[in-house]
Formats: C-alpha cells, structure tokens, sequence
C-alpha cells in the first residue's frame, strides 16, 4: 500500500449565508463571509490516493490519468461557487462542503487506485482534510 | 533532501507500451529531481533526555544510509532498481526497508517522498496511513 499525493491550485469566489437565518444571524455567524458580492481565495488542493504499486510499471497511479480527471472535475477555476458550480446552488460554499464535493466528484472516476484524503487550503493558515466518511 | 537522476522504463514492456505508460519519464537519456525525505518515527518518552529518539542519530542514519547512497546517483544503477522500475513509489520503499532494517533507536512509522512540489509518496511498510 503507497499513497500518492498530487498537488494542485485553483481560484474562485464565495460567499456565506443561510436563507433560512435572519440577515442579523447570517452577518453574526459568516462576519465578512456574508457580503453577497463574494470574495475569493487561491485554494490549494492535496489529494491523496492509495493502492498496491503496479509490479509491471511501478506506477500505484497514472498520474496523466489523475492529473486530466483532476483538471476535468475539479480545476475549471475561476468561478463564484455560489452561482456556477451546482453543489452550491443549496449548500453554503465552505472549505468543509468544497473538500466533500471534491471528493464526491473524483472518487467514482478514480480507476486503478481509491481515494484516500482530499485536503483543501482555504488560506496557508487554515485548511481542511476530508476521508470520505458523510 | 537528496538529488538523483532516473529513467522510468520496464523491460517487461515493448517500446511503444514504454513510452505510453511513462511519457516523457522514458527518455532514455533521464532526468533528475530534488527529493526531499521526510522520516516519521514514533515512540515512547525517555523520562532522562526528553526525547523520543536522539535527533542526532536518526540525522547520522539518514546520512549514511539514505543520502550517501542515493544523492547524486543515476538510481536505474543501483542494485535496489536492478529488477525494479526507479518509480519514486518504488525508492519510497526501499528507503522505508533500509530504515526499517537498520534504525534501532525508535520505531519508524512513514517515509515521505516528495518527488516535486506537486508530488508526494508515503509508505508505512504496507500498513494504512490515517494522517
């Protein structure tokens, strides 16, 4: 068993509110997250996959192969979550929910090796790690 | 942190299945990286020293064992890569055994690789990795 892990960067735009709370609650619990213009963040994505290494390549993945369905499902960037990516027309685009619709994005397309950790950098400061478990 | 050169090609495979699966990794001139290790060693806490382990020996360790052996090599050279394609998933092994094998004064948990700064491998003897 080996895990691989693959770096990436995407940037896109969000904003944090819950219609079902009063605009007071929705400014008390997202603060500044709650400006419905939307800010931005240089995410950085990790994700790491796990399997048997391959004794005829040496290979536990094709890394062209990870590296396409990556570019495919997850780093068409560039986008205001809130609006343009379906996941979040009902869900509120946090760091939490973005590593979970990573996840339910690439884990069915990944072939020879499973998913085993998405990991997303909001800032350098702050990020969050999903193992797949809803 | 160590540099080497590799070139990923099976003899198992034709030219064209080569070239396929490893792209330009097949070159038969190679290529090179700047590999930096990451050792994960665990146990208890010596009540004397405060310590789990002397830093001092694992870094002599790594030294002798890791980076003498490896750094500034072609690793499709060594005996470890004789029958084995010099994939970093692969050293990443290797490292892990001669570690495993030859440090006694704490027990190793990881090995990490990072090939690049975009690519990294960990081995744990075979054993699942939960962080």
């Amino acid at each position: 068993m080996v895990y691989l892990t693959r770096k990436a960067e995407f940037s896109a735009s969000h904003y944090y509110h819950n219609p079902d709370f009063t605009p007071e609650e929705n400014r008390r619990i997202f603060g500044k997250c709650n400006n419905p213009n939307g800010h931005g963040h240089n995410y950085t994505l990790e994700v790491t996959v796990k399997g048997d290494v391959d004794p005829r390549s040496g290979f536990v993945v094709d890394l062209k192969q990870l590296k396409e369905i990556l570019n495919r499902e997850v780093l068409d960037d560039h986008r205001f979550l809130n609006k343009e990516v379906p996941e979040f027309f009902t869900r509120i685009p946090t760091t939490e929910n973005l590593a979970i619709a990573i996840w339910q994005r690439l884990a069915p397309k990944l072939k020879t090796a499973q998913l085993h950790r998405v990991r997303v950098y909001e800032t350098q400061d702050l990020f969050v790690d999903f193992y797949g478990e809803v | 942190m160590f540099s080497a050169s590799h070139r990923l090609h099976s003899e198992a495979m034709s030219a064209e299945e080569n070239h396929s699966t490893y792209g330009k990794c097949n070159n038969p001139h190679g290529h090179g990286h700047n590999y930096a290790l990451e050792v994960t060693v665990s146990g208890p806490v010596d009540e004397h020293t405060g310590m789990i382990c002397n830093l001092v020996d694992l870094d002599n360790f790594v030294d002798r064992e890791i980076l003498e052996r490896f750094d500034h090599q072609n690793l499709n050279t060594l005996s470890e890569f004789s029958g084995e394609v010099p994939t970093t998933e692969n050293l990443c092994a290797s490292i892990y055994e001669i570690v495993q094998e030859g440090f006694r004064h704490a027990r190793l948990e990881k090995v990490r690789l990072e090939e690049t700064m975009m690519n990294s491998f960990e081995y744990a003897g075979g054993a699942e990795i939960w962080k």
